[in-house]
C-alpha cells in the first residue's frame, strides 16, 4: 500500500507528541534526581519536595503521560483516517 | 475457535470479578470471626492459602484451550481495563510486594530509585512498543525481532536473552512461594517450593495466556486488598485519617526530628547518603529501561483486540501497579517511626511484642553491642521481608490479617512466575520448535509441546530454586540490566529507524547482552566469584545497563550504517506497524 503524504504528517504528530511526553518524563525523573539535594529543602505537603516527587509526584505524572497519549492517538488516528475498523 | 461461553464470559467481565472482589471480602470477614470465636490462628493459614490456590486453579481449569492463538495470546479479546490488572499482577513479584517496604525503610530517599524506575519504564512501553507491538500482532518478542531483522538469527539471540532474564526472575518468584508456604503451613521448605510450583502449573498447563490472563486478575484483585487493608488501617491508628499515602509526610518530618536524638548519621529523606547520586540516576535509567525490554511484560500486550486498547491498556497496567508503588513508602516510614518511638532507646528486656516475635523467627536481630541493657539504633537489624509482614501485627490488627498478607504476597509470586513461566515455554516451543525446528507442525502437536516444556521448565526452576542459594536473588535485579541492553534498542529502533539492518540488530543485541553480563560477572563477587575488575566509574553491577545499553544502539547504529539498507519487505513491515488501518502485505 501506496503512503499518502497525510499519512507521513499523521507519524510526524505522533513523533512530536512523542517528543513532547517524553521531555515531560525526563524532567520529573533526571532533572529532579539531578537537583535532588536542592529541591528537598522545599516542604510540599509535610514531604520533602524531591521525596514527595520520587515517591508519589512522578507517578502521577507517568499515570497522566500515558493517559494522555493514549486519548491523544486514538483521537490522531481517526482525525488522520488510519483508525482500526470497528 | 471463539468457545461457546467465550463471549458472555466477556461481556460479564466486570460482573463475574465484582462478585468475585465480594465474595473474597466476605471470606476474610467471615474468618475474622471465626479467629474471635477461637480458631486456632495455624487453620487461618491453611484455610487462607487453601481457598486462593483453590480458586487460582478452578479458573486455570476452567480456562483450558486447545486453540492456539487462545494459548499464546488469549484470543486477543482482553479489555483494556482487565489486561491492566493482569499486567499488574504480572509485573509485581514477591519481591515488590514483601521486599519493597522493606528497601525502602533500609534506603530511605534513595529507595525511591526502584519506585520511579519500575513505575516510569512504563512511559517508554507507552510511548514506543505496546501499540507498535500489538499492531505486528504475532505471539512472542523473538517473533518480532524475527520479522524485523529478517530470519532465524536474531531470533535465536532474542530467545537465548528473553531465557535468561526471565529463569533467574521466575527461580526467585518460586523460591518466594515456597518460603510463603512454608512459614504459614509450618512445613520444610522445599515442600513449600513444590507446593508453589503445582499452583503455578495448575493456572497455566491447561489453558495457556487465557488461564494465566484470568488468574491473573484475580491474583490483582487479591494482592492489592491485602497490601492495602494493613496500612490503611496502621494509617487511621496512628493519625486518625485512612489515608497512608497522604499521611506519611508528616511521619517523615517526625522521623527528621528523632534521628539527631537517637544519633542516626544517615538522614532517611535526604537523598544520596546510601548510593551515589551517578549510581542512583543510574539505576533509575536500568530499570526503566529493562521494564520496557522484559518479554513476559511486552507479550501481554499481544493479548488487547486493537492498537487502540493497547495504548489505553498501558494506562490502566501503570495505575494498578501505582495503587502499590505509591503506598509502599508510607509502609517504610510508619514501621521507622513505630522503631524510632518505641523500639529504639528502650529496655531490651521490655520491647513490644511484634520486635520479639519476628526476632524469633529470625527476621529481626537484635545484638546488645555496648552490653547497657539499651537498644541503640546500630544494635537492631531488621530484614526487609518483616516490614510488611509485621506491619499488621505493629497495627494491633488480628491474625487474619496476616492470613490475608500471606495470601497477597503468594498471589504476588504465583502470578509473576506463571506469565514467566509461559515466556520461557513458549520462547522455546513456539519460536524454537515450531518456527526453526519443524514449520509444518500440526496445532496439535505445537500445543502438546508447549505444554510439556512447560512442565519441564517448571520442573527445572523448581528444582534450582529448592537447592540455590538465597544469593541467586540478587540476580533478579540484574535481569532488567540484561533484558533492557539485549532488548531496547533493537526493539525501538526496529519500529522507529527503517535504516536499521538485520546485521546491526544482531551486533547490537551481541554487543548489549554480553556487554552488561561480562560487567555483572567481573565486577559483583556474584555467587564467590572473584571481583575481576575495578567497577568503571564507580558503577555498581546493579547498573550495569549504563554501560550495556548505549553501546547496544551504538552498535546498532555503526552496523546498520555500514551494511545495505534492509528491503523492500521490511520496510512494508514497518509501516504496517506504524499506521493502524494498514493491512500488513502477508502471503
Amino acid at each position: 500500500m501506496q503512503i499518502t503524504s497525510r499519512m507521513r504528517e499523521y507519524w510526524q504528530k505522533n513523533l512530536q507528541l512523542t517528543a513532547i511526553l517524553l521531555a515531560i518524563w525526563f524532567v520529573v525523573t533526571y532533572v529532579v534526581a539531578f537537583f535532588a539535594v536542592p529541591i528537598n529543602q522545599v516542604t510540599f505537603l509535610g514531604f520533602p519536595l524531591a521525596y514527595y516527587i520520587g515517591a508519589q509526584g512522578a507517578l502521577v505524572v507517568y499515570v497522566a503521560i500515558i493517559a494522555f497519549y493514549a486519548r491523544h492517538m486514538n483521537k490522531l488516528d481517526r482525525d488522520y483516517g488510519v483508525a482500526e475498523e470497528g | 475457535m471463539a468457545s461457546k461461553t467465550g463471549n458472555s464470559f466477556i461481556d460479564n467481565l466486570g460482573r463475574i470479578y465484582g462478585l468475585f472482589t465480594g465474595g473474597f471480602l466476605l471470606f476474610v470477614v467471615v474468618l475474622a470471626i471465626l479467629e474471635q470465636l477461637g480458631l486456632a490462628p495455624k487453620i487461618i493459614g491453611w484455610v487462607f492459602l487453601a481457598a486462593t490456590i483453590g480458586l487460582y486453579a478452578l479458573i486455570g481449569v476452567i480456562s483450558r484451550t486447545s486453540d492456539v492463538a487462545e494459548y499464546y495470546v488469549a484470543g486477543r479479546r482482553v479489555p483494556a481495563v482487565f489486561n491492566g490488572m493482569a499486567v499488574g499482577s504480572d509485573w509485581m513479584s514477591a519481591a515488590s510486594f514483601i521486599g519493597m517496604a522493606g528497601s525502602l525503610y533500609a534506603l530511605g530517599y534513595d529507595g525511591l530509585a526502584y519506585i520511579m524506575g519500575w513505575t516510569g519504564g512504563y512511559v517508554l512501553v507507552a510511548l514506543f512498543l505496546a501499540p507498535y507491538l500489538r499492531k505486528f500482532g504475532q505471539f512472542t518478542i523473538p517473533d518480532f525481532l524475527g520479522a524485523r531483522y529478517g530470519g532465524n538469527v536474531a531470533r535465536a539471540i532474542g530467545i537465548v536473552a528473553a531465557i535468561t532474564a526471565s529463569f533467574t526472575y521466575v527461580v526467585a518468584q518460586i523460591k518466594g512461594a515456597g518460603i510463603i508456604t512454608s512459614r504459614f503451613l509450618e512445613i520444610p521448605i522445599e515442600y513449600g517450593t513444590w507446593v508453589g510450583v503445582a499452583g503455578i502449573l495448575v493456572c497455566s498447563m491447561l489453558g495457556g495466556m487465557r488461564a494465566v490472563t484470568w488468574t491473573q486478575v484475580a491474583q490483582y484483585i487479591v494482592l492489592i486488598i491485602a497490601y492495602l487493608v494493613p496500612i490503611v488501617w496502621l494509617s487511621y491508628r496512628l493519625t486518625g485519617v485512612p489515608i497512608p499515602q497522604l499521611m506519611y509526610g508528616q511521619a517523615l518530618a517526625e522521623i527528621a526530628a528523632l534521628e539527631p536524638v537517637l544519633g542516626v548519621t544517615k538522614p532517611y529523606a535526604q537523598p544520596f547518603v546510601q548510593m551515589s547520586q551517578a549510581n542512583f540516576i543510574g539505576l533509575v535509567f536500568c530499570l526503566m529501561i529493562g521494564t520496557a525490554a522484559l518479554p513476559h511484560i511486552l507479550m501481554r500486550f499481544y493479548t488487547t483486540p486493537s492498537v487502540r486498547e493497547a495504548r489505553v491498556s498501558v494506562g490502566w497496567s501503570l495505575f494498578c501497579i501505582f495503587l502499590l508503588y505509591f503506598s509502599a513508602p508510607a509502609y517504610a516510614a510508619f514501621a521507622k517511626l513505630e522503631v524510632y518511638k518505641h523500639v529504639i532507646g528502650q529496655a531490651i528486656a521490655n520491647l513490644p511484642a511484634w520486635v520479639t516475635n519476628w526476632g524469633n523467627l529470625g527476621l529481626i536481630t537484635i545484638k546488645d553491642d555496648n552490653g547497657d541493657g539499651i537498644l541503640q539504633v546500630a544494635e537492631l537489624t531488621l530484614n526487609p521481608d518483616a516490614i510488611v509482614l509485621a506491619t499488621p501485627e505493629i497495627a494491633g490488627l488480628p491474625y487474619v490479617v496476616a492470613g490475608l498478607v500471606a495470601a497477597g504476597g503468594l498471589s504476588a509470586a504465583l502470578s509473576t512466575a506463571d506469565g514467566l513461566l509461559l515466556t520461557i515455554s513458549n520462547a522455546l516451543s513456539h519460536d524454537l520448535y515450531y518456527k526453526m525446528i519443524d514449520p509444518s507442525a500440526t496445532t496439535t502437536r505445537r500445543l502438546m509441546v508447549a505444554r510439556t516444556l512447560l512442565l519441564i521448565v517448571a520442573a527445572i526452576a523448581a528444582y534450582v530454586a529448592s537447592t540455590a542459594p538465597s544469593g541467586i536473588l540478587v540476580f533478579v535485579s540484574w535481569a532488567f540490566s540484561i533484558a533492557g541492553a539485549a532488548f531496547f534498542p533493537a526493539l525501538v529502533l526496529g519500529i522507529f529507524w527503517p535504516r536499521a539492518t538485520k546485521e546491526g540488530a544482531i551486533a547490537g543485541m551481541l554487543v548489549g547482552f554480553g556487554l552488561t553480563l561480562f560487567y555483572v560477572l567481573t565486577t559483583s563477587g556474584f555467587m564467590g566469584l572473584p571481583k575481576y575488575m575495578e567497577p568503571w566509574f564507580g558503577i555498581n553491577s546493579i547498573a550495569a545497563g549504563v554501560f550495556g545499553i548505549p553501546a547496544g544502539f551504538l552498535t546498532i547504529i555503526v552496523v546498520s550504517l555500514l551494511t545495505k539498507a534492509p528491503d523492500q519487505e521490511v520496510q512494508a513491515l514497518i509501516h504496517s506497524v506504524r499506521y493502524p488501518n494498514l493491512e500488513p502485505e502477508r502471503a
